[in-house]
Parts: C-alpha cells; sequence; structure tokens
C-alpha cells in the first residue's frame, strides 16, 4: 500500500486548510440542505471547527490511521457534529452525507492548490483515509445518541405509565401493568417512594393484576420495592395475586410470608385501614 | 482506561486518616454533581466512594483515591473512581464479593453490594500485593 | 459529654438526630451518650431523625443496627425516622436490610408509633 502518511503531503493539505479556511467552510455548508439562517450558521460554525482541528492534527505527530480516534479536537468537533444531528431526528444516512460532502469539498481544493497529479494523487489517498475513519465514528456517535435518546423517551413513558394514587389519606396506590423488569422497577420504586413522602403515606398498596406473569425475577423486584418502603416507615400490601400466580410463586418456591397479599384491591385496602388503625400499637420490625 | 474513553477532569484524594474518608466523599459528591447526575446515582456512586475509601481505610492501611470524569465514544459523561491501598490484599476474593452486611456490616469488605451501585465494577488484589478498585458510573 | 449532637428528651423519649456527614469519632461518642442516658433515664423509646442523612453506608447502618440492639436489650424501642427516597433506595440496592431496625416516615410518625398522641384539636373559632 502506497505510503499515505507522508509529512509532505500532510504540510500541503495543513496549509491549504489554513489559507482557504473560510471558503472551505462555505462550500462545504453550502452541499448540504438547511432551512434559515440560524441553521446555515451552526453548519459553518461546525465546518470551521472541524477543519481547524483537522488542520491542528495533520501538523502534529499522530498517524492519519490514529487521529479521528485519538485527536480530543477532532473527535469533539465530530462528536457534535453527529450530535447535532441525532439530536434533530435527521436521517442515518445524514451524517454519512456530511462527511461525503467534506471529502468532496477538501478533494477538489487540493486540485486548486497542486498541478503536481503524483502529489494529487497521494492527497486524495490520505483524505480518503481520514475521512473514512471519520466517517464510521460520527455514525457511532449518531447511532449511540439515537440510542440515548430513545431510552430517554422511553424512560419518560415508563414514568408516566406508573402512576401512583391517592386511594385515601395516608394510603397509596400503584397499579403495575406490563412486565417488571429492572428499568421498571428504578421508576416505581422512585415514584412511590417520593409519593410516600409528599403524602405521608404510611401503607403503599402495589396492584400487580396487570403484570403477565411473576417469575424468580419479578418477584426479586417486589421484594426490592417492598425492602425500600418499608425503609420509610410504611408498610406495603401487594394486590391483584391471582391464583394462578399464587400457584406459580409457590411453585418457584419463592418465599412471601413476610409480605401482606391479598387476591384484591378492594381487600387490600380494607387491609390498609386496618393497619393505620394499628399504627399507634408497635408495628412489626422492619427486615 | 480503554482507548476510546477520554478522562475530562480528574483529581487525586488521600485515604490516610479518618478526616479523608469525609473528604473523599465530598470530593465524590462535587463531582458526581458536576456532572449532572440524578440525585438517587449521585448517592450511589458516593455511597460505593465510602464504601470503597472505608476499606482501604481500615482494611488496606490506607491508600489513594482518584476520581475522574470520562466520556465514552458516543459522549456519555460517567465518573470513574480508583481505589488503591498497599495493605496485604484479599485473599479470598470469593469471600469479599460476598455481601456481607447481615452479620458484621461494616467489618467486611461487603463489595457484592458495593457493585451492585456501579456499571462497571473491577478489582486487582493478590496477597502481599495491595488492592485496586475501580468502578465506574454512566449517566445515562 | 456532649457528643455535638443535641438530645431532646420528651417525657421518657429521647429524641435525636444525625447530620450529614456523620465521621467516626461522632457516632461512636453519640451511641456512647444514648446508651447512658437510657439506662439512666428510664427512657422507653428513642428516635432518631435521619433526614438530614445523604448517604448512608454499611457503617451507619450498624451504628444503627448496634444501637437498635442495645436499646432492645435495654428495653427501649428505637425508631429510625425520615430516610430520604435515595437513601432507602440505595440501601436496598446495596442489600442492606437494617434488621432490627424500626422505621418511620417522619419523627411525628415516630412518635404515634411510640404511643405518643396528638393533642386534641381546640374548638374552631367562631369565622
Amino acid at each position: 500500500m502506497l505510503g499515505t502518511d507522508d509529512s509532505q503531503v500532510r504540510s500541503v493539505l495543513a496549509r491549504m486548510l489554513e489559507e482557504d479556511r473560510s471558503s472551505l467552510a462555505r462550500d462545504w455548508a453550502g452541499q448540504e440542505p438547511h432551512d434559515g439562517d440560524r441553521n446555515g450558521q451552526d453548519l459553518r460554525r461546525e465546518a470551521v471547527e472541524l477543519l481547524d482541528a483537522l488542520r491542528t492534527a495533520l501538523g502534529g505527530t499522530l498517524p492519519v490511521s490514529r487521529i479521528v480516534d485519538q485527536d480530543p479536537a477532532v473527535r469533539d468537533a465530530l462528536t457534535s457534529l453527529s450530535e447535532r444531528r441525532a439530536r434533530a431526528g435527521a436521517q442515518p444516512s445524514a451524517t454519512a452525507m456530511a462527511i461525503l460532502a467534506l471529502k468532496r469539498t477538501m478533494l477538489s481544493a487540493i486540485e486548486r492548490h497542486t498541478d503536481d497529479s503524483a502529489l494529487r494523487y497521494r492527497a486524495a489517498l490520505l483524505v480518503n483515509e481520514l475521512l473514512d475513519s471519520a466517517g464510521v465514528l460520527t455514525f457511532e456517535v449518531y447511532s449511540a445518541g439515537r440510542e440515548r435518546i430513545i431510552r430517554e423517551q422511553h424512560d419518560q413513558m415508563l414514568e408516566l405509565s406508573t402512576p401512583v394514587v391517592r386511594l385515601w389519606r395516608h394510603v397509596l396506590a400503584v397499579p403495575l401493568i406490563g412486565t417488571l423488569d429492572s428499568a421498571r422497577t428504578q421508576v416505581v420504586m422512585n415514584s412511590l417512594l417520593e409519593a410516600i413522602q409528599a403524602n405521608e403515606a404510611r401503607v403503599a398498596i402495589i396492584d400487580i393484576t396487570g403484570v403477565p406473569t411473576v417469575d424468580t425475577a419479578v418477584a426479586h423486584h417486589l421484594l426490592q420495592t417492598v425492602s425500600a418502603v418499608r425503609l420509610m416507615g410504611a408498610e406495603c400490601v401487594i394486590s391483584g395475586i391471582r391464583p394462578s400466580i399464587a400457584q406459580t410463586i409457590t411453585q418457584l418456591g419463592i418465599d412471601l410470608s413476610h409480605i401482606v397479599t391479598r387476591g384484591s384491591l378492594a381487600d387490600a385496602l380494607a387491609t390498609a385501614m386496618q393497619l393505620l388503625g394499628d399504627s399507634a400499637r408497635p408495628g412489626a420490625v422492619t427486615g | 482506561m480503554l482507548p476510546d474513553e477520554r478522562t475530562v477532569a480528574s483529581g487525586e484524594h488521600p485515604v490516610r486518616v479518618e478526616e479523608d474518608l469525609l473528604a473523599a466523599r465530598h470530593a465524590v459528591r462535587a463531582a458526581a454533581v458536576a456532572a449532572g447526575f440524578t440525585i438517587v446515582d449521585q448517592t450511589k456512586i458516593v455511597t460505593a466512594a465510602s464504601e470503597l475509601v472505608r476499606n482501604a481505610y481500615i482494611h488496606g492501611g490506607g491508600g489513594t483515591m482518584t476520581v475522574e470524569t470520562v466520556r465514552d465514544p458516543a459522549g456519555r459523561l460517567g465518573l470513574r473512581l480508583r481505589v488503591r491501598d498497599e495493605g496485604p490484599g484479599i485473599a479470598d476474593v470469593a469471600q469479599a464479593m460476598t455481601d456481607g452486611f447481615s452479620t458484621g456490616a461494616g467489618l467486611g469488605h461487603g463489595l457484592g453490594g458495593t457493585r451492585r451501585l456501579v456499571d462497571e465494577f473491577d478489582l486487582d488484589t493478590a496477597p502481599g500485593r495491595g488492592t485496586t478498585v475501580t468502578v465506574v458510573r454512566w449517566k445515562p | 459529654m456532649n457528643a455535638g449532637l443535641p438530645i431532646l428528651r420528651l417525657g421518657d423519649i429521647l429524641l435525636s438526630g444525625l447530620l450529614s456527614d456523620l465521621d467516626d469519632k461522632t457516632a461512636l461518642a453519640f451511641t456512647d451518650e444514648l446508651t447512658t442516658r437510657i439506662a439512666n433515664e428510664g427512657i422507653r423509646g428513642v428516635i432518631i431523625d435521619i433526614s438530614r442523612l445523604e448517604i448512608i453506608d454499611s457503617f451507619v447502618a450498624r451504628v444503627l443496627m448496634e444501637l437498635a440492639g442495645t436499646g432492645r436489650l435495654l428495653g427501649t424501642r428505637m425508631i429510625v425516622a425520615g430516610m430520604r427516597p435515595a437513601v432507602a433506595l440505595t440501601l436496598t440496592e446495596l442489600g442492606l436490610q437494617l434488621t432490627g431496625v424500626r422505621t418511620a416516615l417522619n419523627a411525628e410518625q415516630a412518635m404515634e408509633l411510640l404511643g405518643w398522641r396528638r393533642p386534641a384539636e381546640e374548638a374552631p373559632h367562631a369565622s
């Protein structure tokens, strides 16, 4: 493979990036569809940031193959480029298109800078190598960014779908719907504990009518929730245990003997009232 | 440190005298707040730090804690704590990793519980070689 | 001997609190003072308000569990009140059960648990 890391090419490119800084930025930003001046400004600023970072990196000692991964300024510029597009909900191809556009821009600029065809060729190889790895990075960052946004929206939905209801003075209820995985458990525990504090609740009813199956994992999460509620001084009642669920729990050997359970929400509420009436007497010790 | 991670900020704190335990918790809290962790996540990472430095102080004869704010390739911020001591090392790692809280809480290593408070956990120890625990909690 | 943490007395109940950033020396002095007063003053209930505690690690958990155990042996009920949600979540994840420690949402509920009744409401004033 032809050496693409030669210092002559690097210095020619660095000089090009310096002398043609603004026209390169304008040319690159101009290739991208943008609406309104604000977006145009963002694009130009992005362009300048990346071009400056590349220029400095080319003048440095990092081999071309490692510039994108290890030069902090280049990584930062590429990361914010991707994240901005991810936040704006652009198509996945948007980041790749942006990098391709930059390639085009730089390659035509090289032609303006030198007539030496051998030099042009080596420069083109270097730009190719450099920007290919840039494309890979921007795509990875974009994907991770989108995943994070989807996860955040998912968490927000989880929170909305686990409402804590005030059934009575000092009695709260949480109807759980769907599977109880660890993500949802965290959300439920969070909301429930905050609600207990805010409402000075003494009993929390967790209704699992809407939970399709109870296996050891779900039981573990339920037990964790009960544990946390007790640490805050409230008692827990689990309601909505259907006969089939009761059988499964027994068969699995899960021990819920230290937890108050009831078949229906109505029974759970009656039990809660009893617990409230009993609260002046010494209650069960936690743990 | 993985090649893809970058350190954004870091600080080193001694764990030699009892006052250092408090200072260490403060430092981790400050870093967690600066990184924008939620209150719950702050509590978890500061509690993990408290466990680790206490271990180093009580069992390791003292040591050092490093707090670093790091960034992964996706741009996610995280807090990395490294607690190192030059003590006798842990002879029975399996035992140290059990919770050991129901009896004699605060006496044993109880690293199993600490591990659940963080996203990444690494224990490097051997008899006579000291102990280094490295943990990372990422901001979701 | 002052442990630096105020301990109030209401009838035969002691009411105290743990502040943030409890250090080992203070914790031990506090335990000693509480135990002495329980034994000497015929105390039947102790409320420890932890609403200022941002962190409960295994050390603090042990202090609380030992206090509860000692109190029980001396015939006193101890209640820990006001745990913050974030702390409760963390303790649960740590796997610490605080076995043998009774908890209450706040000091007022703790008082009710100990049988302390609110004084009857005054008759409403004419509007």
